[in-house]
């Protein structure tokens, strides 16, 4: 049941070009270690995806499954050492950033590519004022005087619907709400008009009307400039909300990606399977039980260390359909249904095939 | 029935490592801490044994030895009243160590004592305890321990005693911050909701996760009590006759003697200074192995 | 019906803001305003609400882990509000916590059995091997190996450190346990596996929760009743399915409306609701809720609202309804 970008009127997110244009941003089978005493662990392990002018791309997983390292791959800001980019590319518009030099890397972060994090409070400095920050970045990448900088950040804070801007500007982190940080934050990351955001749990730590808040502005700026957006989450409502398309990571490699509505609908992988009949989805309110005191489906066990991860697939012993196929030789990452990929054997089997 | 989240095959969170591996992982990063710990190794041994590798009295005197020089039979000579040096330290050895041992033992002691109680007791207790320590941190150490000593007279025990008490403000400082911050730790208050006495979760639970800095802070203040005893007893208010001691066979020696006789400065003046750097090689290796997991 | 295991009256918390140790800055933080509710054995009150609502502080207040104000607390019948501590330790047993981070809320120097066993052996319950027993006993309920009983809470996973959390706070057989955002740190897949698991001691044990928690979806599958709360105090007081499917209050509609839901195909609401939560330092006159109501009247401004059961079994603290 799929809507067209008519159809998604309220706030939905900007329908993405992909038709005519050439992705904005192309991954690579990316990979990047990390070399720790114990060993060494595949944080990101053989990572594609490409991501389209205007487009609304989540990356979905739990702790550890490599989304956040993905990003800071992205923008090369993996610690190094102990992280490595180990292989792959990644182009910007055709540029691969990794083989640019630090120098230049830093002409693209902030203009072409930026990123907001889950904690607005040590993401910005406590010792500046929210108008200035955001000017830092305004004057680093653009040719203004320090006023014009100094009106373009206002123009920004008015963007992200803060109240009385003027002043705001004026003011320290500290002095503002974790709701209005996050603002300033997404005001910050957006100043320079870059071509793509990346938020990295932009909402995780906030409160439930605050979050909605936060999501509305980030898709209505991304409306209004034209912005592809990365969304990093764990949270699966969000995803619904916000996302076009979605990726789902586990253990540092992708296991399924597919439109959003596909994803929810016929989920082709046993993780995402597991994931979605696990979490309680509002089913009440949405009036689609009468009751909901049942056990919710578990995914028994939990992520392996990513030292020490099985042969074979890595979902295999958490798996309740695995076979011995399964625990001997990692899945092929393939098309299981149009635009719909999975890494996993039994796919078709378990979930449908195409006509599924 | 609740199902069990261990998976076979696949680890839980660190893989329980070796302890000597672990020791030689360090060992190989920090070498010179490697080489304090050897330093402090072997003032030790020579504190233990020394019985087995001397071969004279260190406090007998002989007038026909007077000033020999250092040869085969008196490797680091003899000083004016014929005592072996040799012998004298590595019997002063046992002395530095059992007042640096003591005097940090002690004071580490008082001043985790201190800080507990000001941390979590807090409130007026906790002011005034501070006051105090405030006041004795702010006499310098060998300040402290002369006007202690003076009080106390010369003695070996009284030594320790004075040097003890101006190591009590950094220990207490660093224990009464760690219990504030573990005081308010949901596992504290877990304990309380259980029904234990606040005494008891003091001491069970705070203290204990208090302690991992002490280790740290205990080698570094070594040295600057051995030092300190070293000052005391050049200046006659330390160990008395006929405890061997460094620093008092450096008074005994130095003026006078220093250019007709200097080996009678140079070995104790080494020794001390040997002792010293050891430990704080050791100490700082330790406290870089040590610290990053300090901050949890 | 079960018994009621918790009844709340009138309960409050004042925080006096002190400017130094011996002036009073003038400051009052009404942190829990009048709140008051009861549950049964066997069920579950979700209470929600957003930062500052108080609803952390209600929890604490309940165990006497920080001192009520006003109002009373009765644990199973029995008045424990202005009890000393010392008269207090028996009723300890029948009221426990579980904490929202599994990290912190386990003595990292103590292994898990002797973390679980801590109780039995404060209360003096029982000695030498009986209490290796029980533990292991309490080890096996929870989902835990007996081997794991020597091991260190660092050797755990933070689905397993919540296991231990939950075992020790079934040591005692309580009545009553409140879980403060017991799987809000947890891993998506392994909050299923948490709450089932309470899920499951509730059933077989009778068990009465207060779950606290800021994530609607999770209260409204555990819960039986919710409590939806507001700086300080309950604006929205009944059973799970009328709070999810007819709320009153405008604040829970709001909050309703906010809650992203995992399916694509609902569309995404008109949120009217914007603004800052306000602090509860100085909250808003009259109704707390006004300045950020989009119904809201002058006499809102003016007056409080009264928490009344406005339809049988529904309680709403509006003016509205």
């Amino acid at each position: 049941m799929t809507m067209t970008a008519s159809e998604r009127e309220t706030g939905q997110s900007a329908p993405a070009d992909i038709s005519n244009n050439p992705p904005v941003l192309t991954v690579d089978g990316l990979r990047t270690y990390f070399d720790l005493r114990h060993g060494v662990v595949k944080a990101v392990d053989d990572v594609s995806f490409s991501l389209a002018p205007r487009e609304t791309l989540a990356i979905v997983g739990e702790s550890g499954c490599g989304k956040s390292i993905t990003a800071l791959s992205v923008m090369r800001l993996v610690p190094d050492p102990p992280g490595r980019i180990a292989g792959g590319t990644v182009r910007l518009d055709g540029v691969n950033l990794l083989t640019l030099s630090e120098e230049a890397m830093r002409g693209v972060r902030g203009k072409d590519i930026a990123m907001i994090f889950q904690e607005p409070m040590t993401s910005l400095n406590p010792v500046l004022t929210i108008g200035s920050q955001i000017a830092e970045v305004l004057l680093l990448h653009e040719p203004l005087s320090r006023r014009q900088a100094w009106d373009k950040s206002i123009d920004m804070l008015k963007l992200v619907r803060i109240p009385e801007p003027e002043q705001r500007a004026k003011e320290y982190p500290h002095q503002l709400s974790g709701g209005m940080r996050q603002r300033a934050m997404v005001a910050m990351a957006l100043a320079c008009n870059p071509k793509i955001l990346i938020a990295d749990e932009p909402t995780t730590a906030l409160d439930v009307t605050i979050q909605a808040q936060i999501i509305d502005i980030i898709l209505d700026l991304q409306r209004k400039l034209g912005t592809a957006v990365i969304l990093i989450t764990h949270d699966l409502g969000v995803v619904a909300e916000t996302a076009q398309r979605v990726i789902v990571m586990y253990a540092g490699r992708k296991v399924e990606e597919a439109l959003v509505e596909e994803l929810f609908a016929r989920p082709q992988h046993p993780y995402t399977h597991g994931l979605m009949a696990s979490i309680p989805r509002l089913a009440l309110m949405r009036g689609e039980q009468e009751d909901t005191t049942g056990r919710l489906q578990e995914i028994p066990g939990m992520v392996p260390a990513l030292t020490d991860l099985p042969e074979g697939c890595v979902f295999a012993p958490r798996c309740a359909y695995a076979e011995n196929r399964c625990r001997q030789t990692y899945p092929v990452y393939e098309e299981k249904r149009p635009r719909h990929w999975a890494a996993c054997w039994r796919s078709a089997e378990l979930f449908g095939g195409p006509d599924g | 029935m609740a199902s069990i989240d261990i998976v076979p095959g696949s680890t839980a969170s660190v893989r329980a490592d070796g302890v000597w591996s672990k020791i030689r992982d360090h060992a190989m990063t920090h070498p010179l801490g490697v080489v304090g710990a050897a330093i402090m190794l072997v003032f030790v041994f020579a504190a233990i044994f020394a019985n087995f590798i001397t071969s004279y009295d260190p406090i007998k005197t002989n007038s026909l030895l007077s000033l020999a020089r250092p040869s085969e039979s008196h490797w680091l000579g003899a000083d004016q009243m014929g005592r072996d040096i040799y012998s004298r330290i590595i019997y002063g050895a046992r002395i530095s160590l059992a007042v640096g041992l003591g005097s940090t033992s002690l004071g580490c002691a008082l001043g985790v004592v201190l800080g507990l109680t000001s941390g979590y007791i807090g409130g007026w207790v906790d002011l005034m305890i501070q006051r105090i320590v405030d006041v004795l941190q702010a006499i310098p150490l060998l300040v402290l321990a002369l006007v202690m000593a003076a009080a106390l007279g010369p003695a070996l025990d009284n030594t320790i005693v004075a040097i003890a008490i101006p190591l009590i403000p950094y220990t207490a400082r660093v224990i009464r911050s760690n219990t504030l911050s573990l005081r308010e730790q949901p596992f504290v208050e877990a304990a309380r909701a259980v029904g234990m006495s606040e005494f008891r979760i003091a001491v069970r639970h705070v203290l204990p996760n208090t302690l991992a800095p002490l280790i740290v802070i205990a080698t570094a203040q070594l040295g600057a009590a051995i030092l300190t005893e070293a000052s005391l007893s050049f200046l006659g208010l330390g160990v008395p006759e006929p405890h061997p001691s460094w620093g008092r066979m450096l008074s005994e020696s130095a003026a006078e003697y220093v250019r007709t006789a200097p080996w009678l400065v140079i070995f104790p003046g080494a020794a001390i200074s040997l002792a010293v750097f050891g430990t704080n090689l050791f100490g700082d290796a330790l406290r870089d192995i040590l610290d990053p997991r300090l901050r949890n | 019906m079960g018994k009621v295991a918790l009844e709340v009256r009138d309960l409050k918390k004042h925080f006096l803001m002190r400017k130094g140790l011996l002036q009073y800055a003038g400051g009052t933080v009404f942190a829990v305003d009048g709140v008051s509710f009861a549950i049964r054995a066997g069920e579950t009150l979700g209470l929600v609400g957003e930062s500052g609502c108080g609803k952390s502080t209600v929890g604490r207040t309940i165990l006497r882990l920080i001192e009520p104000t006003a109002g009373s607390i009765r644990v199973d019948g029995s008045d424990i509000t202005r009890l000393s501590k010392t008269e207090l330790r028996p009723y300890r047993r029948q009221m426990q916590i579980i904490f929202q981070d599994p990290f912190s809320s386990l003595d990292p120097r103590m292994s898990a059995g002797d973390i679980v066993a801590e109780p039995l052996r404060v209360h003096g319950i029982a000695r030498g091997a009986a209490v290796r027993e029980r533990v292991a006993g309490l080890f096996e309920r929870v989902g835990l190996r007996n081997a794991q009983m020597n091991s260190y809470p660092h050797q755990f996973s933070g689905g397993q450190r919540q296991r231990i959390g939950i075992a020790r706070a079934l040591a005692l057989q309580p009545k009553l346990i409140i879980g403060d955002e017991p799987v809000s740190a947890l891993d998506v897949s392994i909050q299923a596996q948490v709450l089932n698991l309470m899920m499951d001691l509730q059933r077989d044990l009778g068990l009465a929760y207060l779950f606290i928690s800021h994530n609607l979806a999770v209260v409204e599958h555990i819960s039986h009743h919710i409590a939806v709360m507001y700086l300080g105090r309950i604006v929205e007081y009944t059973d799970k399915r009328t709070l999810f499917t007819q709320p009153l209050h405008p604040y829970t509609e709001q909050l309703l409306l906010a809650v992203p839901v995992p399916d694509p195909r609902v569309k995404r609401q008109k949120r009217v609701l914007q603004g800052d939560v306000p602090s509860p330092i100085n909250p808003p006159p009259g109704c707390h809720f006004h300045t950020r109501c989009p119904y809201a009247v002058e006499r809102c401004r003016l007056e409080s609202p009264v928490l009344r059961e406005v339809k049988p079994g529904q309680m709403v603290a509006c003016h509205l309804r």
